[in-house]
């Protein structure tokens, strides 16, 4: 089971701030699919991987990369602070 | 020890740099920056969201950073998060070093960083609704000069 959490205008296309996610899936992009094939929101929100970033138990991390032993997942557009 | 706080409240930029300059005896040189909202054309207002956990633990690394390479006496880094009006500080950061280009350069590095590397995104709410602040490529290209 993993936590899956999205920010900003992720967040707002698919409607909820996190959830948590049944899944087998190997790495980040394989995650992605599963969440897109599920639902249109899923879709909007991920239609184009360059405009998204994503942090693998707060560390950011990269599309290609495993979820073996992750537990929280997030989503999100770059950061815009300072 | 650098302090972090991320907080929805406002802060003193007065109280805020007089504690952090306070009872140094071999400290040369404090640099503060002070980020303030900006109207950008009838903007009422800004949400700041944030990914609790994550910010701490991510401005955590880069004051460290900062510490190691321009060896700070210390650092101060404070960023808002909420609603907040145009006039209203952002955020704030301060660096305490022997000398003044460690701590001016400390400083920029830490707001470089800030930008693209803080979890936080703004939202601007103004006469024709409200929108996503994109991220600029020239803040991502600022961090290659480090």
């Amino acid at each position: 089971m993993l936590d899956v959490m999205y920010f900003a205008w992720v967040r707002e296309r698919i409607g909820e701030p996190r959830e948590t996610v049944a899944t087998e899936a190997a790495t980040v992009a394989d995650l992605v699919e599963e969440l897109k094939a599920r639902e249109p929101r899923y879709e909007a929100a991920f239609a184009d991987l360059s405009a998204l970033r994503v942090a693998l138990d707060q560390e950011l991390s990269d599309f290609d990369a495993p979820l073996a032993g992750v537990r929280e997942v997030a989503f999100f557009p770059p950061m815009t602070g300072g | 020890m650098p302090m972090i706080r991320v907080q929805s409240e406002p802060f003193s930029l007065g109280d805020e740099a007089e504690a952090f300059a306070k009872g140094r005896t071999d400290t040369g040189a404090v640099v503060t920056f002070t980020g303030i909202v900006r109207d950008t054309g009838g903007m009422a207002r800004m949400e700041i969201e944030h990914y609790p956990g994550m910010t701490e633990k991510a401005i955590s690394g880069i004051v460290d950073q900062a510490m190691d390479r321009w060896s700070l006496d210390d650092a101060l880094v404070i960023h808002r998060y909420g609603s907040l009006a145009p006039g209203e500080r952002i955020m704030m950061v301060a660096t305490a070093s022997r000398h003044r280009v460690a701590a001016f350069e400390a400083a920029e590095f830490l707001m470089d960083y800030l930008k693209s590397r803080a979890p936080f995104w703004k939202k601007e709410f103004g006469p024709d609704g409200a929108e996503w602040v994109a991220a600029k490529d020239e803040d991502e290209d600022a961090l290659s000069r480090w």
